[in-house]
């Protein structure tokens, strides 16, 4: 493994050459890695790809076609789409103008909103469905009312899935669109007012134009969360097999009865992740 | 409030209709962060005023007040009659050039004329049609689909100069309009602007920090220093009669402060000069460095009465010239050739002579 760092040495004042080729030899060398980083380094980087690795190694490729195809997987997959999707719809729609009030309206407290809005994404997320259980549940703060007065029931729902989603994926979108926001020039906001355009249309036909790239990026690393959600889903809406049996729930319920099942939903998930760090890349990954 | 907004629009443009004696009445005072503000602006429709002053100076906050981006902390500001302190800058018939323009980068330059159209009520099919008129006028016509990343700087200041126009404002105000320019496009945008400026019917007022914009483009110049008007008038009237050393080094002349006895003017501390005029009481001196004549030794015979002994601070290419800064007896600024600076040996630290002719000077009343 250390390979590459003896050549470079060896090759560098062997090869003489130029000038300027040894210098960068050199340069490479110093910095390089020195052994008691590069070992743990590459330790981090076998940790990280091998299971993803054990994964395929492991993956039942030959009845593959069968269990994608089962009426459950299917099932799964079409619900975790619609709930992560719609996750990131109600996201988008409150999370936009939230991100907006924190970048643009100095108010008092505004440090303890966005502290706030920030928590859901250091919460264990099985927190944030007992707390969703606790507002919206039966017997909740809220949905007590909910339940009373219209006869709506949230926990245990498709809803319920939804929610549970959006209120774990929403901060990515608040963090990602607040910074687009922050790094753009608030005068084109000013430039458009002297023509003529009151605040939220300067918002809307300026504003939001601009800023679409960071709120594209935002809608992406929320809906990823969304799609794996897990801890948050169970607790607010349970495990109902087409209502609310996500993905990642029916993963986790098949490897308890089916491991070879639970492998191949798992590849599907890993394959979306791929399709969305792809998609990402000239955002996320160009910067190195 | 969109709503509301229009109307008042449509108000004060009828109002300016009306009443065509109207034009710009303000006195702008904005404090900020120790930092003050106290211009006052009047000007007739047809007027192009040249708010023209150093960095820091508070010419670009005096056009944000203009244009109710800042809030008055005193003062008033009136246009074509009607108060427009407490208007929100929607509802101002004001239009901005912004020093960087800001043009939309998401819409093609036709969008962003008719974006003011659009805004202030007018369907969106006129609103294009009217965007596309400007364009022509502005000869642009066939930039109209280009994005704005796309255009030169000269293209692009003409778009914004069209996007501000296009919601016909009794008030345009322009920022640094030529700024953002290389040397080459400034002389030929410049002609340009001073001509669109020329056909405007309402009040322009420019923010500049070049004197040459200033003289050319407008027929009124208000010269702003530290936050206050320090002198203001016609643009040749400034040029032959700078009152502070900010001016007269703009206009590119020495510029003494003292008491006129007869044909000599006592300088405050210096010098006597000697000049044509015959004043008393305090005035100012000027001449052009173009005036002094330098000399390795004191000259014998002259005919000139001003002579000075001086030594080279810094020398500077202007032109085809070159630019020698005294100091001595009495500092000032000279012009001379390249060959007259090579025969007189000119080095920083050198002494000479420096002579202006009476005839040169030109001394007013302070």
């Amino acid at each position: 493994m250390t390979a590459p760092l003896k050549s470079g040495a060896a090759t560098g004042p062997r090869t003489g050459g130029p000038w300027r080729r040894r210098v960068r030899s050199r340069t490479r060398l110093r910095g390089g890695a020195p052994l008691p980083l590069l070992v743990p380094a590459l330790i981090g980087l076998v940790f990280l790809v091998l299971p993803l690795l054990a994964l395929l190694v492991r993956a039942p490729w030959s009845s593959m076609p069968e269990l994608l195809t089962s009426d459950e997987v299917w099932q799964a997959l079409r619900l975790s789409l619609i709930c992560a999707t719609a996750a990131t719809a109600v996201s988008m729609v409150i999370g936009v103008p939230l991100a907006w009030l924190l970048a643009r309206v100095e108010f008092p407290g505004r440090g303890l909103v966005r502290a706030l809005v920030t928590l859901p994404l250091v919460l264990p997320p099985v927190v944030g469905g007992v707390a969703l259980l606790m507002a919206l549940g039966r017997n909740g703060v809220v949905g007590q009312w909910l339940d009373s007065w219209f006869g709506i029931t949230l926990p245990f729902t498709t809803t319920g899935v939804i929610l549970a989603e959006a209120f774990v994926a929403m901060p990515f979108l608040v963090i990602s669109v607040e910074g687009t926001l922050r790094a753009a020039d608030p005068r084109y906001e000013e430039a458009a007012t002297t023509l003529g355009a009151s605040r939220f249309t300067a918002f809307r036909r300026v504003t939001l134009p601009l800023i679409a790239p960071g709120i594209a990026a935002g809608a992406v690393l929320a809906w990823a969360r969304a799609l794996g959600e897990f801890g948050a889903t169970i607790t607010f809406a349970g495990n109902f097999p087409g209502r609310t049996q996500t993905m990642p729930l029916a993963v986790y319920l098949a490897l308890q009865s089916d491991p070879q099942a639970a492998v191949a939903l798992s590849l599907v998930l890993l394959a979306v992740s791929i399709a969305v760090l792809a998609g990402l890349r000239d955002r996320w990954m160009t910067t190195s | 409030m969109t709503d509301t907004g229009k109307n008042t629009g449509q108000t004060n443009q009828a109002a300016g209709d009306a009443e065509p004696g109207g034009g710009l009445d303000a006195r702008l005072v904005v404090e900020r962060g120790g930092f003050r503000l106290d211009v006052a602006l009047t000007a007739a429709p047809g007027d192009v005023v040249a708010l023209l002053g150093p960095n820091g100076a508070g010419k670009t906050t005096a056009l944000r007040a203009l244009a109710g981006l800042v809030p008055l902390t005193d003062g008033h500001l009136r246009l074509d009659g009607v108060e427009l302190d407490r208007t929100p800058p929607e509802s101002r018939p004001v239009g901005v050039v912004f020093q960087d323009y800001l043009l939309f980068p998401h819409l093609t330059a036709l969008d962003n004329v008719a974006f003011g159209p659009r805004c202030r009520g007018t369907a969106k099919a006129q609103a294009r049609a009217q965007a596309a008129a400007w364009l022509e006028r502005l000869g642009l016509a066939e930039h109209a689909a280009t994005k704005p990343r796309r255009l030169s700087g000269g293209q692009a200041q003409r778009v914004a100069l069209a996007r501000a126009l296009a919601t016909h404002p009794r008030l345009l105000l322009l920022d640094e309009p030529l700024a953002a320019l290389d040397a080459r496009t400034r002389l030929e945008v410049r002609a340009q602007l001073r001509h669109h400026l020329a056909d405007f019917e309402a009040v322009a007022v420019l923010v500049t920090h070049d004197p040459l914009d200033a003289m050319v483009l407008a027929d009124h110049l208000v010269v702003v220093e530290d936050g206050h008007v320090v002198q203001e008038g016609a643009p040749s009237h400034i040029a032959r009669r700078p009152r502070t050393d900010y001016i007269a080094h703009l206009v590119g002349l020495n510029l003494y402060r003292g008491r006129a006895e007869g044909h000599a003017v006592r300088l405050d501390d210096g010098p006597a000069i000697t000049t044509t005029e015959e004043l008393t009481g305090p005035v100012f001196v000027a001449f052009p460095p173009s005036a002094v004549t330098l000399h390795r030794d004191r000259p014998t015979g002259s005919s000139a009465r001003n002579v000075w002994h001086c030594e080279v601070a810094g020398l500077e290419t202007h032109g085809d010239q070159i630019r020698a800064d005294l100091t001595g007896e009495l500092p000032l600024v000279a012009d001379l050739t390249t060959l007259a600076a090579a025969e007189l040996g000119l080095h920083p630290g050198a002494t000479v002579w420096a002579t202006v002719k009476a005839t040169q000077t030109h001394a007013y009343r302070d």
